[in-house]
């Protein structure tokens, strides 16, 4: 009881430091926990530089951005055009550092809400304090299914998630089918942990539910040494489309081992990670040809808004933008203009905020159908492109309303 | 027998190759000197490096990348003998165990920091393509490493039997007193055997690269394989160890491509302790 009253205490006397009168030179605060060292650093480091354009982009203005979420460039307007301010925290990837981190940046730095955190283990602890502390916060990027649905009132989240590739996986495949490509037969080749096994068995689900048939579940260890029987395997059972959920090296190490054997399957779809780093298409982008991706991010035709977003953070970090860096600055996009709507710094009003989000697809950077969150704060209209590797780049193919390239098949390999 | 399990059996004696050919050094130090190295696995990673950056920096042709690989290794194995094993040999066992595994773990950090965490692989081709032997395929990459493999083994073999350095190895190998007494000089010898391991190792890597993505933690993955392969060969025997790999890669093709990927291993290590039941001291070694 003595916690509660405490627990009431705190939000209550949190709600009215942060409610205080705002100027327009006043500086809206939100938390922001990224891994900037350990070994995700990398991508950790790439996450704060994007969100740090989308802070540049609501803050001041940028020609071409208007129609995009605070795309005017004029700070808050509902508070008076206050400008927005992230405090970054690193946790190293470590969930209880991201706790500690968290627990700081509410209580000290008194954010009004957090964003974050990339490793899904470290968004699953955090956004716990975040609940406890009645403070808002989105999980832009972490895609791990249990991260919503427990009952948490202040999470939300835009990203897609695993349910939602199957979606995008088997409403591709049976469009193809009904333009007369046969994609009856799918087989599925995955690394054998959370991952692999999580998504394919969610895609396969689905696959069955679209009508079509599973002729090959292989799961392999992401770590072998040889995958040549597997690619045998593939090709005594001749499937139509072969799915992938690789990590990097055993990627390379099959796109080796189907050139040495000569075998390509007439489509081949692969679910991000290995086949989307960078290594990857360097090193053997010349044996996968033809290989469909997914990605919510699409660079989008010279002027428009995307490629202005993309020329920013290229400036800025020396490379284009990728996928998990943009659906990152989506979610504080999102969250910005929540608070914007909100038209105060009250937790509370910011949370009610994000619950009556309806935001139209014109007004996002990326692939989203919109975003409007369910009971859970789950996006209920995340979706993604699909992606194609034409040359040395992907390009977005699908679907055909978004599509930057004509999506080629069969699948090429090499030639 | 149909042509794809024809296919799966080559497909795993070339594998089969590769594995005793990254496995061959391990062997050869224990023979020697009844030192375990646990940082051989972080050796061929090296080796693997090097034809990366002959390749890749340098711009240097694919021939290049073996001996550059054999001479740097063998550079980096004399060393390491004078300046870590001939000190830690006069301390107990445990001393010696654990100086290699930090030697191993030196030489994996200071791969990431020279060359990062990011995947890198030799150009597509850079050993040659393919060859289709009426529906065979052969990867060249893979019959290169089988051809060297080979060679190297009967190699070590003439070395040790015909030679007389191989004479004076074996003699250090057997009683370094004695061989002392005889006047050779065991430090050279053990540096010399430490030498011809770590350039084994480092060929081998070399050859590796064009199969394998490059990363500073794929010594891991591979000094696992080299040790059963070792054990399964008989400690200390190089023919035994081009023996066990060739078997070790067709059971787990064959297991691989009849039960799936994951029961490979399955089978590997139920035959291999099966065979350490049977025959503890490894198919060739002697106990």
């Amino acid at each position: 009881m003595l916690g509660l009253m405490w627990r009431g205490l705190l939000v209550g006397s949190l709600a009215v430091a942060a409610s205080a009168a705002v100027r327009a030179d006043d500086v809206v605060k939100i938390g922001s926990i990224y891994p900037l060292t350990g070994v995700a650093a990398s991508a950790g480091n790439y996450a704060k530089q994007a969100i740090e354009i989308g802070e540049d982009i609501v803050n001041s203005p940028h020609p071409g951005l208007e129609k995009l979420l605070l795309g005017e460039g004029k700070g808050l307007p509902n508070l008076k055009g206050a400008k927005i301010q992230v405090d970054f925290a690193d946790h190293q990837g470590n969930p209880s550092v991201g706790q500690s981190q968290t627990l700081r940046l509410i209580t000290e730095d008194k954010v009004v809400a957090m964003l974050g955190a990339y490793q899904s283990s470290v968004s699953f602890s955090a956004t716990a304090v975040a609940e406890r502390y009645g403070i808002p916060f989105l999980v832009a990027d972490s895609s791990a299914p249990n991260i919503t649905g427990r009952g948490f009132k202040w999470t939300f989240r835009p990203t897609p998630i695993g349910t939602d590739f199957a979606k995008i996986y088997s409403k591709f495949l049976t469009e193809l089918k009904a333009q007369g490509t046969k994609v009856d037969n799918v087989a599925f080749v995955f690394e054998n942990t959370d991952y692999g096994t999580s998504v394919s068995s969610v895609v396969s689900d689905a696959i069955k539910a679209a009508g079509l048939n599973v002729v090959a579940m292989i799961s392999y260890s992401a770590n072998s040494t040889d995958v040549s029987p597997q690619v045998l395997q593939l090709r005594d059972k001749k499937p139509d489309v072969v799915i992938f959920i690789s990590y990097t090296a055993d990627a390379i190490l099959y796109m080796k081992s189907m050139k040495t054997l000569d075998y390509k399957p007439p489509i081949e779809i692969a679910d991000d990670s290995g086949f989307s780093d960078p290594a990857f298409v360097t090193s053997v982008g010349n044996l996968a040809q033809g290989v469909v991706n997914r990605s919510a991010w699409s660079m989008g035709p010279p002027g428009s808004p995307t490629a202005i977003i993309n020329e920013l953070y290229k400036a800025k970090s020396g490379q284009n933008l990728d996928d998990t860096s943009g659906r990152i600055m989506q979610g504080f996009f999102v969250l910005a203009d929540a608070i914007n709507r909100a038209g105060s710094t009250d937790p509370a009003a910011i949370q009610k905020a994000l619950i009556a989000t309806d935001i139209k697809p014109d007004q996002l950077m990326m692939g989203y159908n919109g975003v409007k969150f369910d009971e859970t704060g789950q996006n209920i209209l995340a979706s993604s492109y699909l992606i194609q590797l034409q040359g040395k780049e992907y390009v977005s193919v699908w679907p055909a309303a978004n599509a930057t390239a004509k999506l080629v098949l069969p699948y090429k390999g090499w030639e | 027998m149909t042509l794809t399990l024809i296919q799966v059996i080559v497909s795993g004696l070339l594998v089969g190759a590769v594995y005793a050919l990254f496995s061959s050094g391990l062997t050869l130090i224990w023979g020697m000197m009844n030192v375990i190295n646990f940082g051989h696995g972080d050796f061929v990673m090296v080796g693997m490096y090097t034809a990366f950056v002959v390749m890749m920096w340098l711009h240097g042709g694919a021939g290049w990348i073996g001996p550059a690989a054999g001479l740097l290794l063998f550079a980096l194995g004399v060393a390491v003998y004078y300046g870590l094993i001939r000190p830690v040999m006069r301390g107990p066992m445990l001393a010696q165990i654990l100086s290699t595994f930090g030697l191993a773990l030196f030489i994996r950090y200071t791969a990431f920091w020279i060359f990062s965490a990011n995947f890198v692989t030799l150009p597509e081709g850079a050993l040659g393509g393919t060859i289709n032997l009426g529906g065979i395929y052969l990867g060249m990459p893979q019959l290169i490493a089988g051809i060297v493999a080979i060679a190297l083994t009967i190699g070590m073999y003439l070395l040790l039997t015909h030679t007389r350095v191989g004479s004076q190895l074996l003699a250090v190998s057997e009683d370094r007193n004695a061989a002392m007494l005889m006047g050779i000089r065991p430090d050279r010898m053990q540096a010399l055997a430490w030498g011809l391991a770590s350039a084994a190792a480092g060929i081998a890597g070399a050859l590796m690269a064009a199969i394998y993505p490059i990363s500073p933690t794929i010594g891991e993955t591979l000094a696992l394989t080299a040790f059963v392969v070792v054990t399964f060969g008989g400690f200390g025997s190089v023919p035994g160890a081009l023996l066990a790999g060739l078997m070790i890669g067709v059971v787990q093709a064959l297991s691989a491509y009849w039960f799936g990927p994951i029961y490979r291993d399955v089978a590997v290590y139920a035959i291999f302790v099966l065979m350490l039941w049977v025959r503890p001291q490894g198919l060739l070694g002697t106990a």
